[in-house]
């Protein structure tokens, strides 16, 4: 009883915030709203069991991923609304019938995978954070030491484009020092 | 009534629905991300719920490998985001079709 209330609670919390975050004109709305689904999606990991995912993901996303978000943001003007024009039809076209598709695949896969075995079961006894460890550092060491350097390179590739000429402060200079700087760049280029 | 895995999967399918509206239009290239990150998390929970109900690991070590990507991909796609607002003074998907052939 306890869980259906619980999970039918977040749903409609999840469903609204990401609605907000798409559908919303300001910039600041939508982090927010987002970094609030995202609170909300992992009060379903912990309803499924799954400890460690929930941890991560409010860790991870609303911690690293929400914070970067807003630290990108400063470089932004997020103050205007943000003024979009439509998307060609086409585009429109391709992703409601990708999102059909989807939605006749889900519903039919639990018919083609009625005789699933579990590859790496869960054992009695052991603690979510503890049987994650154990999967995690035998049968997928190689892909986790891979993501690994994967993160490695995002964070080098993430200091290197950022951090070009942040010696010089656009919010300390003068207007006119500015548009020298500009006149200089575009020479430059 | 019981919660089962068809409840999680088409939570899941209505996420990622309103994640792919969000793509559909978007033309300011951070609301995009955030779409993006949408239609990720909306994946994880479908990965987390079939691990649940049919006593697997795998899931859960699938939705940590699609954290792992969406953390580097932040990274990589607001530091070009970054270097494009510098260049051009906005990051409106309508100005970039310099490509156009």
């Amino acid at each position: 009883m306890f869980e259906t209330i619980a999970f039918y609670l977040f749903a409609f919390l999840t469903v609204a915030m990401f609605s907000i975050t798409v559908f919303t004109r300001q910039a600041l709305y939508a982090l927010t709203a987002l970094a609030a689904g995202m609170i909300f999606i992992s009060a379903f990991y912990f309803l499924l069991g799954a400890d460690f995912l929930g941890a991560v993901q409010i860790i991870v996303y609303t911690g690293a991923v929400m914070a970067l978000y807003a630290f990108g943001m400063m470089f932004f003007d997020t103050t205007r609304y943000v003024n979009e024009h439509g998307r060609s039809p086409l585009i429109v076209f391709l992703l409601s019938g990708m999102a059909a598709l989807l939605v006749v695949v889900i519903f039919a896969a639990p018919i083609a995978s009625e005789n699933i075995v579990a590859n790496y079961p869960v054992q009695e006894g052991v603690g979510n954070s503890q049987a994650v460890g154990m999967v995690l550092f035998t049968k997928y060491l190689v892909p986790f030491e891979v993501a690994a350097v994967m993160l490695l390179v995002a964070m080098i590739a993430g200091i290197v484009l950022a951090g070009k000429k942040m010696d010089r402060s656009l919010t300390l200079m003068e207007e006119e020092e500015i548009e020298l700087a500009k006149q200089s760049q575009e020479k430059a280029v | 009534m019981e919660i089962t895995l068809t409840h999680y999967l088409i939570l899941s399918t209505l996420l990622f629905a309103i994640g792919l509206i969000g793509v559909m239009r978007r033309t300011n290239l951070l609301m995009l991300f955030f779409a993006t990150e949408i239609l990720l998390n909306a994946v994880n929970i479908g990965f987390a719920a079939i691990s649940r109900y049919y006593g697997d690991l795998t899931g859960q070590m699938f939705a940590f490998f699609v954290i792992a990507i969406a953390a580097s991909e932040v990274a990589v796609g607001l530091g070009l985001l970054i270097v494009w607002f510098k260049r051009s003074g906005g990051i409106d998907l309508t100005t970039m079709t310099s490509m156009k052939g």
